[in-house]
């Protein structure tokens, strides 16, 4: 099958027909349904892979130790296919059928970024300021939760906010394998011939790319939200070199 | 052309479903050939591709500074783009085909190699360059004969982090038919979810992705004796 027959305009305009379309919103299993999947399934997947990540890339900064660790996890990842992860735990059958079995794949592929940012976050404060609180008679554990953590939010926060776009992204593939989320719209589309389908495939593309640039959007508002204000201009400038090491693959 | 069914009908258990098997393996040697074949020769062409397209840049990117930002800026959205969608934009002007595949995967792997290229320049110490230029280089020898040897490092490190992450990536192609490695995950999906073939499928696919990541790795520290030398002394 080579190239359709049509032109780009033909499929622009099926695809604005089919967003159009208020049946395609509102039907059962139509975009507003497999919005609310993707979003669950995606909220859920963040959710386990903050706590799992949160804790030991913090602790790992604390002690100073497991950078290695860390740096293999991040490479280890990437180097396993998200399909194929998805395909493995829906085949296994440990965690139920359907959009469910999405979850732990996606939740893996969550953790990388937050690790290493979390670790690096409590890693890069100062070792000045460390010494100070230790003067002060702090102990492990108020360093941690009063200087440590405070001072490590901006990274914490840009971490998550990779893992939560990368996760909200991935979530497409689900419907590759158990079904469920904004790919099954894509997944569908492919299902028809081009000439079919292509309007919907458009359609369901951009929906995808939308919401991924949204979630990435709204997050960049909340890191710098939650960042300390003294924090905010220095920020901005380390958090692109930790992000080349963190970024994984969509 | 209605290849793609649901799994989730074909959700009925065979007696025996082993994660490995021989029998399978053996029955299925000339599909694995194949599929292994064109998963690590599409790889190869979309890496060269992208350091083909994202050097330049990213040299355009260091020289001319204003153009830096934005350059990143557009390829660090395109990669935020998830790959099903991006497949979704191609497939109905590009055809179903391995052409739209690599267009994905080459989009994807400029980001990773025009970054940590980018990198790798700006690591070049100012007092090299004045040496360099002491010696009368111009801007293009200084390029090729001080510069860019010494971001070899940056280079290579975006080279095995664009090959690792294309072999992965490369498995969703099973969209449009042409995953590689990823037909073994898809045609196990869709025969009684048949264990042995995901497994195959999963593992080659690591396994190709970490040894060309060593494979690359080895040869840069082939071309970079001095960085050796260095971390010896």
């Amino acid at each position: 099958m080579g190239a359709p027959k049509g032109g780009v305009v033909t499929y622009f305009h099926q695809a604005i027909v089919w967003l159009n379309d208020p049946l395609n919103w509102t039907n059962p299993g139509g975009i507003l349904d497999a919005l609310r999947t993707h979003l669950i399934i995606s909220g859920l997947a963040l959710l386990i892979a903050c706590a799992i990540a949160l804790p030991v890339g913090v602790w790992f900064g604390h002690i100073g130790r497991g950078g290695g660790f860390v740096v293999a996890f991040s490479n280890g990842t990437r180097a396993i296919p998200t399909y194929a992860l998805l395909a493995v735990i829906y085949v296994a059958g440990i965690a139920g059928i359907g959009a469910a079995s999405a979850v732990p794949a996606l939740a893996i592929f969550g953790i990388p970024p937050i690790l290493a940012n979390a670790y690096t976050g409590i890693r890069e404060v100062d070792p000045e300021v460390h010494d100070a609180a230790r003067g002060m008679g702090m102990s492990g554990i108020q360093r941690l939760s009063q200087v440590e953590l405070p001072l490590a939010v901006p990274y914490i926060a840009a971490g998550i906010r990779t893992a939560a776009v990368q996760i909200v992204a991935t979530a497409t593939l689900a419907a590759l394998v158990a079904g469920g989320g904004l790919g099954d719209i894509i997944y569908a589309g492919f299902g028809l011939t081009i000439a079919q389908g292509g309007g919907q495939i458009l359609a369901g593309g951009l929906l995808v790319a939308i919401l991924a640039l949204l979630v990435n959007a709204v997050l960049g508002i909340v890191v710098h939200f939650v960042t300390p204000k003294p924090l905010r201009t220095r920020r901005r400038r380390r958090r692109r070199t930790a992000a080349v090491a963190t970024e994984a693959g969509v | 052309m209605s290849f793609l069914g649901s799994p989730a009908l074909a959700f009925q258990q065979s007696a025996s479903n082993p994660w490995f098997s021989w029998h399978y393996i053996q029955q299925n040697a000339d599909q694995i050939l194949t599929d292994t074949r064109f998963h690590f020769i599409t790889t190869i062409e979309a890496v060269a591709l992208a350091m083909v397209v994202a050097i330049p840049l990213a040299v355009l990117c260091y020289w001319v500074r204003p153009l830096g930002a934005p350059i990143l800026a557009l390829s660090g959205v395109l990669y935020t783009i998830p790959s099903l969608a991006l497949f979704a934009f191609l497939a109905p002007f590009v055809g179903i085909g391995v052409t739209t595949i690599l267009i994905g995967l080459v989009i994807y792997a400029l980001l990773l190699v025009i970054q940590n290229t980018l990198t790798g320049l700006q690591q070049v110490p100012e007092d090299v360059r004045d040496a360099a230029r002491g010696m009368g280089y111009g801007r293009f020898g200084m390029l090729w004969h001080v510069e860019l040897p010494l971001a070899l490092p940056g280079i290579i490190t975006g080279i095995r982090l664009a090959t690792v992450s294309t072999v992965a990536l490369l498995t969703v192609g099973v969209i449009v038919g042409q995953g590689g490695l990823g037909q073994l995950i898809f045609s196990g999906l869709h025969t009684n979810l048949n264990r042995a073939a995901i497994a195959t499928g999963t593992i080659l696919c690591v396994a190709l992705g970490l040894a060309l990541d060593v494979v690359i790795a080895l040869f840069g520290r082939l071309v970079t004796p001095w960085a050796r030398r260095r971390a010896a002394s």
